[in-house]
């Protein structure tokens, strides 16, 4: 039982952390978030269909509606923050937006928010920051009509990193609210 | 000689086996005694005092590989106090058999031995010790302390180190440390999957063993002041949350089901309550939690991260940090959460306040320049010392005599997710003698033990 809700957390982290890159360059160009998250999303989307198209010789759909891979790929999962902050930036907002869509399109899911911290900050006061970036995020997502209950929060503060490096870049990676479905 | 002999009773809950007796001496002159060997550990200490620590006597058996570990055992103790310098056994000349009728003064002088320990070692037929020790003031010719310890011999450790104490105390002035042990987080595995365990052991690194078993993330272990207990915080069913655990039985408990996350917890010095942070919409808020009624009172309101609350050691005042005067820094406030007081006021972050057990000092984290320290300053904000720098220092601990602080430090990671070792660090409050405690696994987030509640101790 545990080994396998261990096998799906690693395979989602790791769908998650492909993602990133994308993701990624979407924040910090910080163009037309609509065209760049197309773009991008459509290039993750057929990367990451091909294996299991290959494998079972279904028709080479995307990742199935309302799952949490059709959130990664099509929508974007996660939302990064400054430093020593929890403000929802311009460019977050686009990303929300198709979230707080995707969650009507879906609207049997319920999610968990997650907040991260990188890892220049002390542990509890990072367990603090953790659940106000979770918190940020699900006040965005009930302001754009989501229902409060659907939304469950946990702080993760500096626990749990994405991107490895004591590095801008990395820090830039693990400071993040990550929309996970239930 | 004379020998006269008080005994002591100690009836510990848990270390009911330990009997002490006090043998004072007849021919022990306290006037002449008190003035000698001394030192003074308000300094930084530059220059060791050398200590021969003698192998003590034992007739047969078992007792003999004691007779050479206990003394073995002190010595550590006292060498990474950083006060000590216990001198090679090579050099010894007189041997513990021939001591039996006391020291002969001049074969140690010779070996430029200020202080000089010898003892004797019996273990009955039913396995039980006897440990007897006499400190010698190798200059002045004198004894300066002598006790006796009967426990079973399984507990020969935890002797060595009473034995320690007693011979810190005697020579400092202070209490000592050295019986005491330290709960922390043991981490394996790459960082973003780190697995944490609570882990326990001797505060010179012996009798290691893991609380519990990686299958939850646990964080910020502490421990009771007065019972065998720790609270700390557990992803329990990803639901962080400040669990109390049973070191005697292993058990663990919920403390208390809150809506939001609680965490950062401590204990009050007289055991009773936990302070602890609780987050709700992503405010973060101090407030305690009788242990016996269950009772909780808020003491913070602010929209602030108010976190890390540790008692005055005479539960009057607490201190914490938050990010209310826009970054993290250390406020004081009455136990009832009257008149907050910002009291750091220099350049970078501070986070983490540790009152000491002697009230005298504060210790924190600081961040600034991207870099980390530990340091103390008073109460009222004044007297900032930093102590220890690295890329990440964090989470200082106080030594029970408030003399020693112990915290954790990080590397910094490579990219390929290489590096970043964590390990348990140690430093006087002189700022010298930072030393790394050897651990098992890579380590975090140390927490000291009182001293053992021996009532019969002082």
């Amino acid at each position: 039982m545990r080994l396998k809700a261990l096998t799906a957390v690693t395979a989602l982290l790791f769908v998650a952390a492909c993602a990133t890159p994308a993701e990624e360059t979407q924040e910090s160009t910080g163009s037309g978030t609509a065209t760049t998250s197309s773009a991008s999303s459509s290039t993750t989307a057929s990367a990451a269909t091909a294996a299991p198209a290959a494998k079972k010789m279904v028709k080479p759909a995307g990742p199935a509606a309302g799952s949490q891979e059709d959130l990664v790929v099509n929508v974007g999962d996660r939302v990064f923050f400054g430093y020593d902050e929890y403000t929802i930036k311009p460019r977050a907002r686009g990303t929300l937006e198709r979230q707080a869509a995707w969650l009507r399109r879906n609207a049997n899911t319920t999610i968990t928010v997650e907040g991260h911290c990188d890892e220049r900050g002390t542990r509890e006061y990072n367990l603090g920051l953790g659940q106000r970036r979770a918190d940020a995020v699900k006040k965005y997502l009930v302001a754009l009509g989501v229902s409060e209950n659907r939304i469950a929060t946990i702080s993760y503060g500096k626990e749990r990193p994405v991107a490895m490096g004591s590095n801008d870049e990395a820090w830039t990676q693990n400071r993040r609210g990550v929309t996970r479905i239930n | 000689m004379t020998v006269q002999i008080i005994k002591r009773v100690v009836s510990g809950r848990r270390f009911g086996w330990l009997v002490a007796l006090l043998m004072a001496f007849a021919s022990l002159t306290p006037q002449t005694a008190q003035a000698l060997l001394k030192i003074n550990i308000t300094r930084g200490n530059v220059d060791p005092m050398p200590i021969a620590l003698s192998p003590f006597f034992a007739n047969a058996g078992l007792s003999q590989k004691m007779a050479r570990q206990i003394p073995d055992v002190v010595g550590a103790d006292l060498a990474r106090s950083g006060l000590f310098r216990p001198i090679d056994h090579s050099a010894f000349i007189q041997t513990p058999q021939a001591m039996q009728v006391g020291p002969r003064f001049s074969d140690w002088r010779i070996i430029n031995a200020q202080a000089l320990l010898t003892g004797k070692v019996d273990i009955d037929g039913a396995g039980r010790m006897r440990v007897e020790f006499r400190l010698w003031d190798v200059f002045a010719g004198q004894q300066m302390t002598a006790l006796v310890y009967t426990a079973p011999s399984g507990n020969w450790r935890r002797v060595a180190h009473l034995i320690s104490d007693a011979i810190y105390k005697r020579l400092t002035g202070e209490e000592g440390y050295f019986d005491t042990r330290i709960v922390f987080v043991s981490e394996t595995g790459p960082a973003d999957k780190r697995i944490k365990r609570l882990a326990i052991m001797d505060q010179d690194g012996a009798n290691h063993h893991f609380l519990t078993d990686g299958s939850n993330l646990v964080l910020t272990p502490r421990f009771s002041p007065t019972l065998q207990e720790i609270t700390y915080l557990s992803y329990y069913r990803r639901r962080p949350r400040v669990y109390i655990y049973n070191i005697d039985t292993g058990q663990q408990e919920l403390l208390g089901d809150f809506e939001g996350m609680t965490y950062a917890p401590r204990f009050s010095p007289d055991g009773n309550k936990v302070i602890m942070s609780k987050s709700t919409s992503g405010n973060s808020d101090i407030f305690t939690m009788d242990l016996r009624t269950r009772k909780t009172v808020r003491l913070t309101r602010h929209s602030a991260i108010d976190t890390s609350p540790s008692y005055e050691p005479n539960g009057k005042r607490v201190t914490f940090n938050s990010d209310r005067g826009g970054a993290q820094q250390l406020y004081v406030m009455n136990a009832d959460g009257s008149s907050i007081k910002r009291i750091s006021f220099g350049k970078g972050r501070y986070a983490t306040p540790v009152w000491s057990p002697r009230g005298d000092l504060i210790a924190f984290t600081k961040f600034t320049g991207g870099r980390f320290y530990i340091g103390v300053m008073r109460p009222d904000g004044s007297g900032e010392r930093l102590l220890s720098e690295s890329y990440l220092d964090e989470g200082p601990t106080w030594s029970p005599n408030g003399r020693v602080l112990m915290y954790f430090r990080q590397d910094r990671r490579n990219k390929d997710g290489s590096g970043g070792r964590t390990r348990l660090m140690s430093v006087d409050l002189t700022g010298y003698n930072e030393r790394e405690i050897i651990t098992p696994t890579e380590a975090s987030d140390p927490a000291w033990s009182p001293l053992a509640s021996l009532p019969g101790r002082k």
